[in-house]
């Protein structure tokens, strides 16, 4: 009988991974020096349960099969890569290839991750999930799982958030779930966080925290980093199949980090492959007024893990700014410390009002409304399509939607709608 | 023998109970921190914990928060927690004092300057909430070699392994952390707090303090009875937030401030 021989399937998981500096997190979470366990004792224990729980799922090609077959049947992955060529002409200079995660079920990458962890809370047979949100994104994909699966669903989300996230709100709510308005602190994402892992700390036995970045204690870094992967992967198979060779550089938003570690990881050692992640620069990283803790933070420990953050001279964590409640936090998952520190990737920001002018440019000249986070990675290709030339190839991650973000533009523009 | 074991084997030596109040630096303001301290030893505390504030203090349920919250604005940085404790110290050389708080502002000062200037200050004892042993060697190292105590906390959910580490870590006494939440909440098993307790006398001689929804005399009778002591934080710091900062308030009125501290020591000093 013949051997045939075997093609991998779209963006399929490689049997084995090198062991190599890329293949962190340790034992005990770090990547480098970030990372790793920073909580209240209560926690301790459903931490370090998960990671055992995951641990072994992840070693588990049925865990896998069934993630896949959600993100195919449920999520209608793969998502496209598609060739933006007006913005191409429009930027002058290397194509501009759009990873479209705005095309996922909920409208963001964030479903990925939701998917992953729900599979997770049902296997552990936690009834109730909570979780907490910036943009509402994660909010509205938390929600929809739990609807899905038949989950109670709680929401933190800072007050100030659901002001202007209120299409989001109501979303999450039509899916059932409960939010909850955080009045504390500065009233957005990084209280959101705090209260959720109050409320975990209280719950800790029937609840499961789907925590929605690439941060907070291990083992979530790497395994919202595992589940966002699927973009990366595809984006280098999707490369592969229509270019033949891999892309020149990779761009992507970076708040806490999940869309830009989803990329970005299955590159990460085609050593060939640029990778750029962009922060929210508010009103610019000179005015301080901004949520850019790569570019203009320091060390510390918050929320769970070693990372760089915005905090003042005392080390109390500063307020954050950004046009972009999904880019509004004052931290960033500790991988992306770690790729900062080794000059992996290149981490700089886009301004409120850039991100602006390439929300615009997209959706005039393609017919995409992109996210406010998205655009701001958006607006930093076209810097850097510029200074390339035709032949080369930039992919940049699309991560959502820009239908939730239309009320803030209207406001910006002065329109009621 | 450090301040803080000597005062726990005096009072365990005449058969009493250890009463440790909780308040937050500088709350409500930075000048009115040195008299309260005072008042709750003249009101029978036996150690103090002096919170340091933080901004995200997601150990602490809404109580401690708001007084976090007064503290930060009232201006409060390490460097005035350290001058208030110097200033109490030239008054009271005996109450041990343990400073506990959250590691980003220690981290910020880096841990060796920061032992070395607590220690100076005539502080005790540090207690980080959100360092877990795992994590805390280099942190250790400082804070034993300034003769700091470090307490660590034991909750409902911590395993054997994590327990072993916890006591192989922790010097003075052991917190023990009498619910699953946040500061402030109430307690609703004492039958499991005693198991637990029960089951900590075997694997460690430290003595046992039990902190978290201790609110009035009632609630710090049931787990004096079972313990070596209690912590008091959300009942006193609800109380010191009534207080304004920068008007100024006699010796007898932040004894009345901190009563719940006086009635505290008499209930379990009948025990």
């Amino acid at each position: 009988m013949s051997e045939y021989k075997r093609v991998n399937e779209l963006g399929s998981r490689e049997a084995e991974q090198p062991n190599d500096e890329f293949s962190g997190p340790d034992v005990h979470g770090h990547f480098g020096r970030y990372g790793g366990v920073f909580v209240g004792e209560t926690l301790i224990a459903a931490v370090e349960e998960l990671d055992q729980v995951y641990t072994r799922m992840a070693a588990d090609p049925a865990f896998w099969a069934e993630f896949d077959h959600d993100l195919k049947h449920y999520v209608g992955r793969p998502s496209p890569l598609y060739f933006a060529e007006r913005l191409t002409k429009h930027y002058g200079g290397a194509k501009i290839m759009l990873k479209r995660e705005d095309l996922n079920h909920t409208g963001a990458h964030k479903i990925n991750n939701t998917i992953g962890q729900a599979l997770l809370a049902k296997f552990m047979g936690k009834p109730r999930i909570i979780a907490e949100t910036g943009a509402g994104q994660h909010g509205v994909a938390s929600a929809t799982i739990a609807a899905r699966l038949g989950l109670e669903c709680h929401v933190y989300m800072g007050a100030e958030d659901i002001k202007r996230q209120s299409a989001n709100v109501y979303r999450m709510k039509l899916l059932g779930a409960n939010v909850i308005s955080v009045e504390s602190g500065s009233r957005t994402l990084k209280d959101a966080l705090n209260e959720a892992l109050r409320d975990w700390a209280t719950n800790v036995d029937n609840t499961y925290y789907i925590i929605g970045t690439v941060a907070g204690p291990s083992p979530y870094p790497r395994m919202v980093r595992d589940f966002q992967s699927v973009i990366g992967r595809e984006a280098r198979a999707q490369s592969l199949e229509q270019f033949g060779r891999l892309p020149d550089a990779l761009v992507a938003c970076v708040g806490g980090g999940s869309n830009a570690i989803g990329l970005f990881y299955p590159f990460l050692r085609d050593t060939e492959v640029a990778m750029y992640g962009v922060e929210a620069g508010g009103d610019g990283i000179e005015t301080g007024r901004h949520a850019a803790p790569l570019s203009a933070g320091r060390p510390g420990v918050l929320h769970g893990n070693r990372t760089y953050l915005m905090s003042d001279e005392a080390g109390q964590i500063l307020e954050t700014h950004s046009v972009s409640a999904g880019l509004d936090y004052p931290g960033v998952g500790p991988e992306h410390s770690w790729l900062k520190d080794i000059g992996r990737v290149h981490y700089v920001d886009a301004t409120d009002t850039e991100a602006l002018t390439a929300f615009r440019d997209c959706t005039r000249m393609e017919g995409i409304i992109p996210a406010l986070e998205s655009s701001h990675a958006i607006a930093y290709a076209g810097k850097l399509a510029a200074t390339m030339s035709p032949d080369q190839i930039i992919i940049v991650n699309l991560s959502g939607r820009g239908d939730k973000d239309i009320h803030t533009v209207a406001e910006i523009d002065g329109i009621k709608i | 023998m450090s301040r803080i074991s000597e005062t726990i084997a005096s009072k365990q030596a005449q058969g009493k109970k250890v009463l440790i109040p909780y308040i937050v630096a500088g709350d409500p303001g930075l000048e009115l921190t040195v008299p309260l301290m005072h008042a709750l030893v003249a009101s029978g505390a036996d150690i103090i914990e002096l919170g340091m504030p933080f901004s995200d203090p997601s150990s602490d349920g809404p109580v401690i928060q708001l007084g976090a919250e007064r503290a930060l604005r009232a201006g409060t940085t390490l460097k005035h927690i350290f001058a208030m404790v110097r200033e109490f110290r030239q008054q009271d050389k005996d109450t041990p004092i343990l400073l506990m708080g959250y590691l980003n502002p220690i981290e910020t000062m880096g841990y060796e300057a920061f032992a070395s200037e607590v220690s100076a200050s005539g502080a005790d004892g540090l207690l980080i909430v959100d360092l877990p042993t795992v994590e805390c060697e280099e942190f250790f190292a400082a804070a034993h070699g300034h003769d700091l105590d470090t307490v660590f906390l034991v909750a409902p959910t911590t395993n054997e392994n994590r327990l072993e580490s916890i006591c192989k870590h922790s010097t003075g006494y052991l917190y023990y952390v009498s619910l699953k939440g946040v500061t402030g909440a109430a307690i609703s098993d004492h039958g499991e707090i005693r198991a637990k307790i029960a089951h900590l006398r075997t694997v460690t001689e430290l003595p046992i303090i039990v902190g978290f929804g201790i609110k009035d005399a009632a609630s710090a009778l049931g787990m004096a009875a079972i313990s070596d002591g209690v912590i008091v934080g959300s009942a006193l710091v609800d109380k010191i937030g009534h207080l304004q900062a920068g008007k100024s308030y006699s010796n007898a009125q932040l004894v009345a401030t901190v009563g719940v501290i006086g009635e505290i020591r008499s209930a379990i000093d009948a025990l």
